[in-house]
């Protein structure tokens, strides 16, 4: 069978399923863990959500600017994961613990 | 641009230059070139002056608007005519003399730049005042020399009873000033506009009533008596002795204190018509007069005397504004000029000599020490007191014969203060220059006679006071040459002169007589007392009765302290506590509610990321929901 085909055969509406649970279990992981780097990953997650989505509705209307945003995105998230481990990493050396818990220097 | 503007500006970029480079360049640069920048003002005052003595010309020259209200338009605009030429050469002249002698007496003093630079902007500002042609200009500069007077009481800051002594002259300016600010309103609320020939011609036409013009010249008399020293506001003069001998000489002898005469003088038309408040201004001279005079009877700081004389004599200028001789009261304010200023300088050479001693007990027998000061002194005593033939003599004589015909009771006492005057200044001198010296073994050996740069402005300013009443010779000595003053001025003052009477010639000669048998009582009562029984002063413990009411200045000093400022004080600290505890308070209550708000919200700030992000989603959710139900 060809791939393309099964790709064709789905609604819009299953893609928009998949990225709302996507979506919603990124939001529920940044929420509750506190893992610095799962945190991370999540927001990871919500992107890829929203970027799976852009690429649906592209194919879906038949226009390219939907997947081209989606490069922006990737780009842009390539170098949040590397500004976010980078800082990760410091915070590591200096507290030897990745709990966004600790970090309670900023409050009011 | 104009001439004119040059006299006015020169002193100021003096000012300028004294005031910004002069702390960089020697004492000699600065001092003579703000000397030089008054001297220029003074020759072209003199071309100005001559120019002025073919007709009656008035030269006018209009700068900038200087206040657009309304319908209201006041230029920045000056003026000269015979009034302002006589007060402009009186400033130019007697300033740049003091200027040149400031050179010498400050000599090393840290702040000699800023003196000369305060000195400069008071000659500007006085400049301004006399020159204006309006209202405002004059206003101006009455401020501006009340600035003057006052940073220049305070020069020697760091002496905190010198500070209190300019507060005091600025503060008892004001209420006079305020006087002078509510005539202006009055003015400008009735002839929409401020300058002279305007107002004047308003005047003329009858366009204003009695009461209205009364109002008016009662309220610039009030400013006047506030710059001129008159009762009830004299005592700041005195005190204004703190500030440096020239000073004294410039601003509080010569130049400023006469300021409240030039201003009734030039508004002669008004206070014609306002006969009420010549009789207010008549009084008020009087009681002034003489009660400054006996002040000075028993006063032993050198410079106090003087300023007490001052005052007295001012008051006789008022006398004479009150009878509504102007030119006799400009006359004497020329010649005052003179003699006052060299007074005032040669006490200055004797301060400068003695090391900073004031008090005249501790002198004596400065002659032989100082001659060219002594001499100078005698010439200036002898010139104020009205020994025959010198300037003061003539001047006060035609105040006295004016005062005569128009109201004898008043003549009687001003010849009592006039006898007074005599005395006091005798004594002054005799104290100072005759007998033993007094004063300690080192003032002794320190004893010296001032500089050239002192003695030369003293020996000038003695030439005009001898020769200073050929300005206004009485007509009994000769026609060709009399009344020159009186003439010169007439046309300023046109008709408000024709209806004084000049007493007949038979009379005059008696009063000359008498004025001349006062100089020689008191010249004799005073030789009696203080070199035949070669008496000092008593010291002030001894002194009891009158005279120690007399030598505490009547109390007024401390009767107004009792009645007005320690009650000004108590409402001021009651308004004090009334601002904190009303308005204070309820600004705290404002501001306490506040913060405490904000450290409500504070707490949502609690430094935790997760929370943060719920508040961000939470938002967003917010966001979402709030659309879909829009």
């Amino acid at each position: 069978m060809n791939p393309d085909s099964i790709f064709n055969s789905l609604d819009i509406s299953h893609y928009i399923y998949l990225s709302s649970v996507l979506f919603c279990i990124g939001l529920f992981g940044v929420l509750t863990r506190r893992n610095a780097i799962v945190l991370l990953m999540c927001i990871e997650l919500m992107l890829n959500a929203v970027n799976l989505l852009f690429v649906a509705f592209s194919s879906y209307i038949g226009d390219s600017a939907g997947q081209l945003f989606v490069f922006f995105i990737m780009v842009v998230a390539a170098a949040e994961a590397a500004v976010g481990l980078a800082i990760i990493v410091m915070i590591y050396r200096n507290t030897k613990s990745t709990d966004v818990g600790l970090f309670d220097k900023l409050k009011g | 641009m104009n001439i004119l503007f040059v006299i006015l500006l020169s002193p100021f970029f003096g000012f300028l230059f004294s005031g910004l480079a002069g702390k960089y360049l020697s004492e000699k640069l600065t001092g003579w070139i703000s000397s030089l920048s008054i001297l220029i003002s003074f020759i072209i005052s003199l071309f100005v002056f001559r120019g002025l003595g073919s007709g009656t010309a008035v030269y006018e020259s209009t700068g900038f608007t200087f206040l657009s209200v309304g319908d209201v338009f006041v230029d920045f605009a000056i003026q000269t005519d015979r009034l302002t030429s006589i007060m402009m050469l009186v400033i130019t002249g007697i300033g740049f003399l003091i200027h040149v002698y400031s050179i010498a007496y400050m000599h090393g003093d840290a702040g000699f730049y800023k003196f000369f630079a305060y000195l400069n902007l008071f000659v500007f500002n006085m400049l301004v005042l006399v020159m204006g042609s309006n209202f405002l200009m004059l206003f101006f500069g009455w401020e501006g020399v009340g600035l003057c007077s006052y940073l220049l009481i305070g020069f020697w800051y760091r002496n905190s009873e010198y500070g209190k002594a300019a507060r005091k002259a600025f503060i008892m300016n004001r209420i006079g000033d305020l006087g002078l600010l509510f005539g202006l309103f009055l003015v400008i609320a009735n002839c929409k506009s401020l300058n002279y020939l305007d107002v004047f011609a308003a005047a003329r036409s009858g366009a204003m009533s009695t009461e209205l013009i009364n109002a008016i010249c009662i309220s610039f008399f009030i400013g006047a008596i506030g710059k001129s020293a008159q009762i009830p506001l004299y005592t700041w003069l005195p005190d204004a002795m703190a500030g440096p001998t020239p000073v004294s000489a410039l601003i509080h002898a010569a130049t400023m204190v006469t300021a409240g005469v030039y201003l009734v003088v030039r508004c002669n038309v008004l206070f014609e018509m306002a006969p009420a408040t010549q009789q207010l201004i008549l009084w008020v001279g009087l009681a002034t007069s003489i009660l400054a005079a006996v002040i000075g009877l028993k006063q032993n700081d050198i410079k106090k005397v003087l300023a007490y004389s001052t005052v007295s004599q001012l008051g006789l200028m008022f006398i004479a504004l009150g009878v509504g001789a102007y030119s006799a009261a400009m006359f004497h304010l020329v010649t005052h000029a003179f003699f006052k200023a060299l007074l005032f300088l040669g006490s200055g050479s004797v301060i400068h000599g003695m090391g900073g001693e004031q008090d005249i007990r501790k002198m004596g027998g400065l002659k032989t020490h100082m001659p060219i000061t002594y001499y100078t002194f005698l010439i200036g005593t002898l010139a104020i007191s009205g020994m025959p033939l010198l300037s003061g003599f003539f001047s006060k004589d035609e105040i006295l014969a004016m005062v005569f015909t128009e109201q004898p009771v008043v003549w009687f006492v001003a010849v009592c203060s006039a006898l007074i005057t005599g005395m006091y200044m005798f004594r002054v001198f005799m104290v100072t220059f005759l007998g033993g010296f007094r004063g300690t073994e080192d003032q002794k050996n320190h004893l010296h006679e001032s500089p050239a740069l002192i003695t030369i402005p003293l020996l000038m300013l003695a030439v005009l006071s001898v020769a200073g009443g050929a300005l206004n010779l009485p007509e009994l000595f000769s026609h060709e040459y009399s009344q020159w003053l009186k003439n010169w001025l007439a046309p300023v003052l046109g008709t408000s002169q024709s209806s004084l009477h000049h007493p007949s010639h038979q009379t005059e000669w008696i009063l000359l007589g008498i004025a001349v048998g006062v100089f020689v009582a008191a010249w004799l009562f005073t030789r009696n007392k203080y070199i035949a029984e070669s008496s000092v002063p008593e010291s002030d413990d001894e002194m009891h009765g009158l005279a120690k009411w007399t030598a505490g200045k009547f109390f007024v000093d401390e009767l107004y302290d009792d009645v007005i400022v320690k009650n000004s004080e108590k409402a001021g600290s009651m308004l004090t506590k009334a601002d904190i505890g009303i308005f204070s308070g309820i600004m705290d209550w404002v501001s306490a509610g506040i913060s405490w708000i904000s450290g409500l919200f504070g707490k949502v700030q609690n430094g935790r990321i997760h929370y943060y992000l719920l508040y961000m989603v939470m938002g967003i959710i917010l966001m979402l929901v709030i659309n879909i139900f829009r």
